[in-house]
C-alpha cells in the first residue's frame, strides 16, 4: 500500500524542479495533484466498486434470472416479477413494510422532536441524561431485540404481569402470536430503537438556533406554540429533512429487528420486504426471486434519496454558502 | 464552509452561556409537569429493556418463571450461573473474539481508505473531486438489505464464504462513505497555510498528511473509529448470510441462531449473552460520549 502512494509522489518531486522558478509551491501542486488524487482515492473506490456498485448491478441482473444456490441461472426476463405480482405474501410484505415505515417514522419524528425540545431546556445533569438517551442506539439492535422478545414473551411477559397486577387485563397478551399484536409490537421496538438518533441529531440542530430569537418573539407576545411554529420549525427544516430521510431509509430496509423477534411470523404477518427476500433468497435458495424482492425496494429508496437531496439543497441556500 | 462551521460553533457556545435562557419565566410546578415528568417517562421507557436484560441475567432460574411469590422487578439472590455458563461452557468467548476481530480489522481498513479519500477530495481537489464526493455520499444510502443476495454470490465466487475476511472486506462499504464524509468535515477546518508552509519546506503530500493533517484531526479520527466500530458490532444481515460454521459466528448472529432452543430456562443465558455482548460497546461509549455524538450529528450536518 505504501508503494502505491509513494509512486506518484516521486513523480511529483521529479516534475517540480524544472518549473520551480516560475511557479509558487502551491500552484505547482495544482499542476499534478489530479494524479495524486486518483491514487489517494484508489483504496476507497476499489472497495466501494467491488462490494457495493458491482453487487448492486448484479442484484438487478439476478432478479431477471432463475438463479438458485449452487446453480447459475439463465435469463428469464421479468418472470420473477410476474410471479411476485400474483403472490399474496409478497403484497402482504409490501403492506407490512409501508405500515412499519410510515407509522414508525411518524412516531419517531414526533417523539424524537419532543425529546429534543425537552433536552434543549435547562435541566440538571444534562450531559448524563443525554448520554443515557443514546444508549438504545449504541447497543446492537439484535441484542435489544432479544430483550424485547423476552419482554413480549407469551407466558412470562413483564408487561402482561404488570397490566394484570394493575387490573387492566385478565389474561396474558399474546404480543408476538397474534398478527396485529405482532405488528404493533415490532413497530414499538423499532420506534424505541430509533428515537435516540432522531432526538440527538435534532438536538444538535436546536442548539444552533439563537436564543435571542426566542427572547425577541416572547417580548412581542408569542405563545410557546407560535415560537415553535415560526422560529424552531423553519430553522430546523433542513436538518429534519436529512434526519428523516435516513430514518425512513433504515426503517424501510430494516431486517434485524424482525428477524430476531418474529422471523416474519406469525403466518407472515410481520414479514418486511427485506426479511421475505432473505427467506426466499437464502433460506429457500431462490436467489433470483429474492433478488427481485430486494430490487423492488429500490424505487422507494430513490424516493427517499430525492427528498434528502432537495433537503440538502435548501440548507445550502439558507446558509448562503456555495457547494464547497 | 469553514467559516459557516466556526460560526455555528460560536453560536452553539453562545447558547450554552445563555442556557438558563428564559427558564426563569416558568414556575417549578409548571416545569415539573411540562419538563421533568415527560423526560422521566422517556428515560424509563428507553432504559427499561436494559434493566430487564441485566436483571434477568442475574436472576436464579426459579425466580424467572415464578412471578407470584417474589416481585419480578428485583432480586435478592443474584446469581452468576448464567454468565458463568456463558463464558465457560459455550463458544461465547470465541464469538466475542470474532466480533471484536472483524470490527477492529474492518474499522482499520475503512479508516485507512477514508483518510486518503477524504484528504484527496478536500485538499487535492483533483478533477472530478466533487462528483466523487457526491457518489460516496450516495453509497451511504445503499442499504445492506438490497445487497446481501448478490454479495453472497460474489463472496462465494471469491472463495471467501464462511470466512471472517468476507466481513472484513464487506463492512467497509457501510463504513467508508460515512467516515469519509465525517473526515472531510474535519479536514476542511485545517488551515491551508499550514500545508503551504510545509510544501515550501519541501514536505511531500504523504508527509503533510501523516505529520500535519492527521495529528490535527485526532478528534475526528476518534469519532470515526468509535462510530465504525459500533456499526460493525451491530451489523447482522451480512454476518448471518456469509458465515455458516458455529465457531466463526459473531455475537449477534450466534445469539439468535445458537441460543434459541426449546429450553424454557434459556432466558437467563440468552439475556446474559445479550448483556455481555453489549457491555464492550457501552463501556467504549461511556468514555467517548462527546466523540460519538459529534460523529452522529456531524455526518448529518455535513
Amino acid at each position: 500500500m505504501v508503494d502505491v502512494t509513494t509512486k506518484p509522489m516521486t513523480k511529483t518531486g521529479g516534475r517540480r524542479t524544472p518549473q520551480q522558478s516560475q511557479l509558487s509551491a502551491w500552484s505547482q501542486l495544482k499542476s499534478n495533484r489530479t494524479w495524486l488524487g486518483y491514487w489517494f482515492m484508489l483504496p476507497a473506490l476499489a472497495i466501494l466498486f467491488l462490494f457495493l456498485a458491482y453487487p448492486l448491478g448484479l442484484g438487478v441482473w439476478l432478479s431477471f434470472t432463475d438463479t438458485r444456490i449452487g446453480r447459475s441461472g439463465v435469463f428469464i426476463g421479468i418472470e420473477n416479477y410476474e410471479w411476485l405480482q400474483g403472490d399474496s405474501i409478497f403484497w402482504l410484505s409490501v403492506f407490512n413494510t409501508l405500515l412499519y415505515t410510515i407509522v414508525a417514522s411518524a412516531i419517531k419524528f414526533a417523539a424524537g422532536l419532543y425529546l429534543a425540545l425537552l433536552l434543549n431546556k435547562h435541566i440538571p445533569f444534562k450531559a448524563i441524561i443525554r448520554a443515557a438517551v443514546l444508549i438504545p442506539f449504541i447497543v446492537p439492535t439484535v441484542l435489544s431485540a432479544i430483550a424485547f422478545w423476552w419482554i413480549y414473551d407469551s407466558q412470562f411477559s413483564i408487561l402482561s404481569w404488570s397490566l394484570k397486577k394493575l387490573g387492566l387485563i385478565t389474561v396474558n397478551i399474546d404480543f408476538l402470536g397474534d398478527p396485529w399484536n405482532a405488528r404493533w409490537s415490532t413497530i414499538f421496538a423499532n420506534i424505541w430503537r430509533g428515537i435516540p438518533f432522531v432526538a440527538i441529531t435534532l438536538l444538535a440542530g436546536l442548539q444552533t438556533v439563537s436564543p435571542s430569537l426566542y427572547e425577541a418573539a416572547t417580548l412581542d407576545g408569542a405563545t410557546p406554540w407560535q415560537r415553535f411554529r415560526h422560529i424552531t420549525y423553519p430553522l430546523l427544516t433542513p436538518i429534519i429533512a436529512v434526519v428523516m430521510t435516513f430514518s425512513v431509509l433504515f426503517t424501510f430496509t430494516d431486517f434485524q429487528l424482525i428477524w430476531a423477534m418474529t422471523r416474519g411470523g406469525p403466518v407472515n404477518a410481520t414479514h418486511l420486504m427485506a426479511t421475505l427476500s432473505y427467506q426466499r433468497g437464502i433460506i429457500a435458495g431462490q436467489l433470483g426471486e429474492g433478488a427481485a424482492i430486494a430490487t423492488a425496494m429500490i424505487p422507494f429508496l430513490l424516493g427517499a434519496i430525492m427528498i434528502s437531496w432537495f433537503g440538502l439543497q435548501r440548507r445550502k441556500w439558507q446558509q448562503g454558502a456555495d457547494n464547497d | 464552509m469553514t467559516e459557516a462551521k466556526t460560526m455555528g460553533a460560536g453560536r452553539a457556545g453562545a447558547s450554552d452561556d445563555h442556557s438558563e435562557g428564559m427558564s426563569y419565566l416558568e414556575s417549578v410546578p409548571r416545569r415539573l409537569v411540562t419538563l421533568y415528568l415527560p423526560l422521566a417517562l422517556f428515560l424509563v421507557i428507553l432504559l427499561f429493556p436494559f434493566y430487564w436484560m441485566a436483571l434477568t441475567s442475574i436472576k436464579p432460574n426459579e425466580q424467572l418463571l415464578d412471578m407470584e411469590r417474589v416481585s419480578p422487578f428485583w432480586t435478592w439472590e443474584p446469581t452468576f450461573q448464567h454468565i458463568k455458563k456463558l463464558l465457560f461452557e459455550s463458544n461465547y468467548p470465541r464469538w466475542l473474539w470474532n466480533t471484536m476481530y472483524v470490527a477492529a480489522a474492518a474499522t482499520a481498513l475503512s479508516l485507512f481508505a477514508s483518510v486518503l479519500a477524504a484528504y484527496a477530495i478536500v485538499r487535492l481537489r483533483f478533477r472530478g473531486a466533487q462528483t466523487v464526493g457526491g457518489l460516496i455520499f450516495l453509497a451511504y444510502l445503499v442499504p445492506p438489505s438490497i445487497l446481501f443476495i448478490p454479495l453472497a454470490t460474489v463472496v462465494f465466487n471469491y472463495g471467501l464464504f464462511d470466512s471472517p475476511f468476507a466481513l472484513i472486506l464487506v463492512y467497509p462499504t457501510i463504513l467508508i462513505p460515512f467516515s469519509t464524509w465525517l473526515l472531510m468535515g474535519y479536514f476542511k477546518t485545517i488551515p491551508y497555510e499550514l500545508e503551504e508552509c510545509a510544501l515550501i519546506d519541501g514536505a511531500s503530500r504523504w508527509q503533510i498528511l501523516t505529520k500535519i493533517v492527521l495529528p490535527l484531526s485526532v478528534p475526528g479520527l476518534i469519532s470515526a473509529f468509535i462510530f465504525c466500530f459500533t456499526l460493525c458490532w451491530n451489523e447482522f444481515i451480512y454476518a448471518l448470510t456469509f458465515l455458516q460454521s458455529v465457531q466463526n459466528k459473531t455475537v449477534p448472529v450466534a445469539i439468535v441462531n445458537e441460543f434459541v432452543d426449546g429450553d424454557i430456562y434459556r432466558w437467563g443465558s440468552l439475556m446474559a449473552g445479550a448483556l455481555v455482548g453489549s457491555l464492550p460497546l457501552v463501556v467504549l461509549y461511556a468514555f467517548f460520549v462527546e466523540h460519538y455524538v459529534s460523529a452522529m450529528t456531524g455526518a448529518v450536518k455535513e
